[in-house]
């Protein structure tokens, strides 16, 4: 554990003094501490450890880690309190050292080089962005600005970045390099886009924080998985059923708790998630419980052709269709493009309706849901609205998550994957659809590419979570542009904060 | 119609309103008439009930006994008392609150277009039509952007038309929430203390933007009464047509600015007068804010 | 009738656990208006801490059950609130001032991390051990059997409450709690360490909920890194069922969610008492979203 040095009171000097005398006792006093908290916060957890023995349980005693973590805490906290005193250089030399040693040496736990290595190389940092810009570190208020100013660059440059983004999805499959493994990639990325662009109606535009929107993914999913399995029905057939079903199940629970605040509203969205999922898990007969339901048929190619070898009678066969070889392949790119197609949907409502008094009339109760209602918004409605559309979009994608696993069990929904979609939208800052794609490949694509430190994924997704937090609480690219502009954009906008 | 028989015809008609919140009483058995043409202020010292009479107006509130009825021009009447805020807005009430209520993080033009949320709406098809682009909208959005521009005109505020509007200066934000308010093309606006922390130069500014209200006719061609809660009895004598003076929750006055302001009643109620204080206006002020205030209706 | 005591004792030791978690929740949002959603990881925390000291009392040959209980109270209600003023500071106190949204998707990265911190150092398989204090009390003839556990649970549970009762009403530390609560700004003025404050009642609140980390432990015998989010949910259920900010509430909500979740698994069956408690909390907050014992809040216009 590394003491956060961003919480530190200490007010950063304007600029550094030429040679200011360096306070030694405090400073290694002010370390002292930390490291004292880090000893109490790992003896009992990281330096006993239980272990299953056949007679019992029984512990462990793992010091040399808690010495680790202790000497580290302490180095950190004092080599932060140097920087800020002017002494970035010898700091900087130190720190590149310790994470050498970190990659080079054999440590005895993964975790030790990882915190040498991420340590050394955070305050390195640190130290040599004191080195470059002459100052300890950006007032909250500053890094807001700058922030705010990529954001907006980004946003502009979208107008140009999108279509590429777009053709290189699109052409993506038909490229040699499209294996089996990168399309899979893709098509859980591309899920996981849809599902933040689904929830961003209802977080980023209307500023309902959601914290149950895997209710309408889990609604969606079985709605076609019970369909298919009951009925019959194709997935052509119950890919806009499952999304009216979502969408009602959205108007049913949202009915009764829009009228509640931000916290309360996200709880009981919680616990209305969890309720649906205990309902999946205990209604046996119907559900298939805990082990869910597998077997759930695939789509076909728009109910012409189908996908297999040898079709059904009735049905053609895909590659014969088109006079392709077979490949089983053809069918995981047909997927890819359904999710690309389903997710560029999304995202072309959420851009219109911006634009429309139903998407004005959202973030207008965002901003502030009692000046809405003086001007004649009717809140509930315009909520509904939001819940019931961002709720059908979910249902959309549960049901594609159906028919791609052909497998589906209340595991599959629990509360982390609604912290997940809610993660992606709010880290890339609230309302921003670019920033749900960088999200996505921040939170979604970075665990996957290093799936060796598999242990890892959730550990750093959560501290991921908390750091973005601190250094950017409105999300990494949240920047809004007016839905219509009076001047064309001619007359140069005032930045924020320069009119006061 | 001529000019007089106008102001005459009441717009809001008060009748009786009693507002109790456990035992304190807001508002008691208060009748008055605002009407259009005129501007109607509402005075009286602190915790007189001015703000309780107007959430009741606007909806935020449910009186315990009254009546309140909004009778448009052409002879429509609501009862205000048993609607929700919204519809009340949706009626012709249109309003501003003490402390700005912007949408901070929109565009000026925005908070202008927004504020002409149910007419877009119907013209949008809920929406599905201005999703497929169809023409009636366009339509419909042009004209409503015809109106803002009209509004920020005259709130002079054009040029300032694509800022944050929480950007803006305070006196700008005290504009254009009445240009907001406007640009719902109401029949009555009521401006909560709108000179609140005004300098001498903006409070003028804000006179002229009143009588131009009470003078003008609208674009749609109605006109628009005000009614005004005000602590700064400069503005209230100079622009008001009609003062209505609350004490302790009764009217105790209501006349134009010159008789009320040679009324012993009021004087009596705002200097005070030692043997009949018996709960100082600042006593009454600092109630706890549970028994001021009550659980707000749904609106 | 003597099943009925039977769970009646049951929800109210469950219920007190619920209570001891729920001060947490109701106390952190009480001062600083947020849901610590990492609140049900501090009891977990509480729960392995109580474990883990047990188990290396008996390796360094320390058997004696008093003596191990008061140990293990200790060191899980000291080390906890170690993290509970940890997660304050790195997660939530830099956010003070952002909008509100931040602290809670902080909060629930927290939550994230913690549960991935113990799985990592712990392990994922969940914990069981041996009765610590085995043995029942009998009552009417043996009909109704109460074990020591839950006795000492709603016992403990009172003490605690009474002692943190007198602690909020009596001290000056309380008082300047309170004035933080109700107006920070001024406090600040008036020179209470408001930080401090602040940190103080994530310490309080972690405390009392490594306590019934410690109760679970002792009562269900088997714990694992996940039991915190359940839990948490559902003690915020019962602060919110008490009216979010009120100590008393927060018991008595607890007291009320354990109740009905013994008497459902008692009467109804033990499958469906999430959902019970998930809908009262739904219902709850729909139709008196101040609680029992809350404060009604004004929509200031």
């Amino acid at each position: 554990m590394t003491m956060p040095s961003h919480t530190a009171p200490t007010p950063a000097p304007a600029a550094v003094p030429a040679r200011p005398a360096v306070d030694w006792p405090g400073s290694l006093k002010d370390a002292a501490t930390a490291a004292f908290v880090a000893l109490l916060l790992t003896v009992p957890l990281v330096g006993l450890r239980t272990v299953d023995r056949p007679t019992g349980l029984s512990i462990e005693a793992r010091p040399d880690e808690v010495i680790a973590s202790i000497v580290l805490v302490f180095l950190g906290r004092l080599g932060l309190g140097l920087i800020r005193q002017g002494l970035a250089l010898p700091v900087l030399v130190l720190a590149l050292a310790a994470a050498a040693v970190g990659l080079a040496l054999p440590m005895p736990t993964q975790v030790l080089r990882l915190v040498l290595v991420a340590g050394g190389g955070i305050i390195a940092l640190r130290a040599a962005i004191t080195l470059t810009t002459g100052r300890s570190k950006l007032s909250q208020a500053e890094r807001d600005r700058r922030m705010d100013r990529v954001a907006a660059k980004v946003q502009h440059a979208t107008k140009y970045i999108a279509p590429v983004a777009i053709a290189f999805a699109v052409a993506l499959p038909l490229t040699p390099l499209a294996d089996r493994q990168l399309l899979d990639i893709g098509i859980l990325l591309l899920t996981y886009i849809m599902l933040g662009w689904g929830l961003n109606i209802v977080v980023g535009l209307a500023g309902l924080l959601d914290l149950g929107y895997v209710a309408f993914y889990a609604v969606g999913a079985y709605s076609y998985a019970l369909l298919a399995h009951y009925f019959g029905l194709s997935f052509w057939v119950c890919l806009p059923l499952a999304g009216v079903l979502a969408a009602c199940s959205g108007v049913l629970l949202g009915f009764p708790v829009l009228r509640l605040r931000g916290d309360y509203f996200a709880i009981v969205t919680l616990g209305f998630g969890e309720i649906i999922r205990i309902i999946l898990v205990n209604w046996y007969q119907f559900t298939g419980g805990p082990n869910g339901i597998s077997g759930i048929p695939r789509p076909s190619f728009f109910g012409i052709a189908d996908f297999t070898r040898t079709p059904p009678e009735g049905m053609a066969a895909f590659h014969e269709l088109f006079g392709l070889e077979f490949s089983p392949l053809h069918r995981i790119v047909f997927m890819y493009y359904l999710i690309l197609a389903l997710a560029l949907v999304v995202n072309v409502f959420t851009l219109r309706v911006r634009k429309l008094p139903l998407g004005r009339a959202w973030e207008a109760l965002r901003e502030d849901e009692i000046a809405s209602a003086s001007l004649g918004i009717n809140r509930t409605n315009m909520k509904l609205a939001a819940f019931a559309i961002a709720a059908m979009f979910g249902g959309f994608a549960g049901s594609f998550f159906a028919t791609r696993q052909g497998f589906i069990s209340p595991e599959s929904f629990t509360f982390i994957e609604s912290a997940i979609i809610l993660a992606i939208v709010v880290l890339g800052g609230m309302g921003s659809q670019i920033g749900v794609v960088v999200a996505t490949l921040l939170v979604i694509g970075l665990p996957e590419a290093f799936r060796e430190l598999a242990d890892y994924r959730m550990l750093a997704f959560g501290m991921g979570m908390v750091v973005i937090m601190l250094w950017r609480p409105r999300g990494l690219l949240a920047h809004r542009d007016p839905t219509i502009l009076l001047h064309g954009g001619k007359t140069p906008r005032v930045n924020a904060g320069a009119a006061r | 119609m001529s000019v007089t028989e106008m102001t005459e015809t009441p717009l809001l008609t008060v009748e009786h309103l009693t507002m109790r919140f456990g035992g304190l009483v807001a508002n008691n058995d208060v009748s008055f008439v605002a009407r259009t043409g005129e501007i109607t202020a509402l005075i009286g010292p602190n915790g007189a009930g001015k703000t309780t009479l107007f959430n009741c107006v606007t909806g935020f509130y449910t009186p315990t006994v009254g009546r309140l009825s909004l009778r448009h021009p052409d002879g429509r009447e609501f009862l205000l008392e048993r609607m929700p805020g919204y519809r009340i807005a949706q009626s012709g009430v249109a309003r501003t609150f003490q402390n700005i209520r912007l949408f901070g993080g929109m565009s000026v033009l925005e908070n202008l277009i927004v504020a002409q949320h149910n007419k877009l709406m119907d013209a949008s098809g809920f929406a599905i039509a201005g999703l497929f682009g169809l023409p009636t909208y366009a339509k419909a959005e042009k004209a409503a952007l015809e109106l803002a521009k009209y509004w920020l005109e005259r709130v002079r505020l054009t040029e300032f038309a694509d800022w944050e509007a929480g950007n803006l200066p305070y006196g700008a934000q005290r504009r254009l929430e009445i240009a907001r308010a406007m640009c719902t093309e109401p029949v009555l606006l009521c401006l909560d203390e709108p000179a609140a922390g005004l300098n001498p130069r903006e409070s003028g500014e804000l006179a002229e933007i009143l009588t131009f209200i009470r003078d003008a006719r609208n674009p749609n061609g109605h006109r628009t009464g005000v009614l005004l809660i005000e602590h700064d009895m400069s503005v209230v004598m100079r622009i008001s047509d009609h003062v209505v003076v609350l004490d302790y929750g009764r009217k105790i006055s209501d006349g134009d600015p010159t008789s009320v302001k040679n009324d012993p009643a009021v004087i009596r109620a705002y200097l005070g007068e030692d043997e009949d204080a018996e709960l100082p206006p600042e006593v009454a002020g600092d109630l706890p804010a549970s028994v001021v205030h009550p659980a707000p209706k749904e609106i | 009738m003597e099943y009925f005591i039977q769970q009646l004792i049951n929800g109210l030791s469950l219920g007190a656990i619920y209570g001891l978690i729920a001060i947490g929740y109701t106390m952190v949002y009480g001062i600083i208006g947020m849901i610590n959603f990492a609140h049900g990881e501090i009891y977990m925390i509480g729960a392995f801490v109580a474990l883990i000291t047990f188990l290396a009392m008996g390796a360094l040959g320390i058997t004696w059950v008093p003596l191990a209980l008061v140990v293990m109270l200790a060191a899980s209600m000291l080390f906890t609130s170690v993290y509970g003023w940890a997660v304050e500071r790195i997660a939530y106190r830099p956010l003070r001032s952002s909008p509100r949204l931040a602290p809670l998707i902080s909060a629930i990265g927290m939550s994230i991390f913690l549960q991935n911190y113990m799985q990592l150092l712990q392990g994922a398989r969940s914990k069981p051990l041996q009765p610590i204090l085995p043995g029942n009390l009998t009552l009417m003839d043996g009909a109704v059997s109460v074990s020591y556990v839950r006795l000492a649970t709603i016992l403990i549970t009172l003490v605690l409450m009474v002692g943190f009762t007198m602690l909020i009403s009596r001290t000056s530390l309380g008082r300047a709690q309170r004035a933080c609560e109700q107006d920070k700004k001024m406090a600040g003025l008036l020179g209470v360490n408001v930080d401090r404050i602040i940190s103080l009642t994530f310490v309080m609140g972690a405390a009392l909920a490594a306590v019934a980390g410690m109760m679970v432990l002792l009562i269900y015998g088997v714990i694992d890194f996940y039991i915190g989010f359940l839990a948490g949910v559902k003690s915020f259920t019962a602060a919110v069922l008490g009216g979010v900010g009120s100590l008393p509430g927060a018991m008595l909500g607890g007291v009320v969610i354990g109740l009905i979740e013994a008497f459902w698994s008692g009467y109804v069956g033990s499958e469906w008492k999430d959902v019970a408690t998930f809908t009262l909390l739904v219902l709850v907050l729909i139709f008196r979203p101040t609680g029992l014992l809350g404060r009604p809040e004004i929509e200031k216009v």
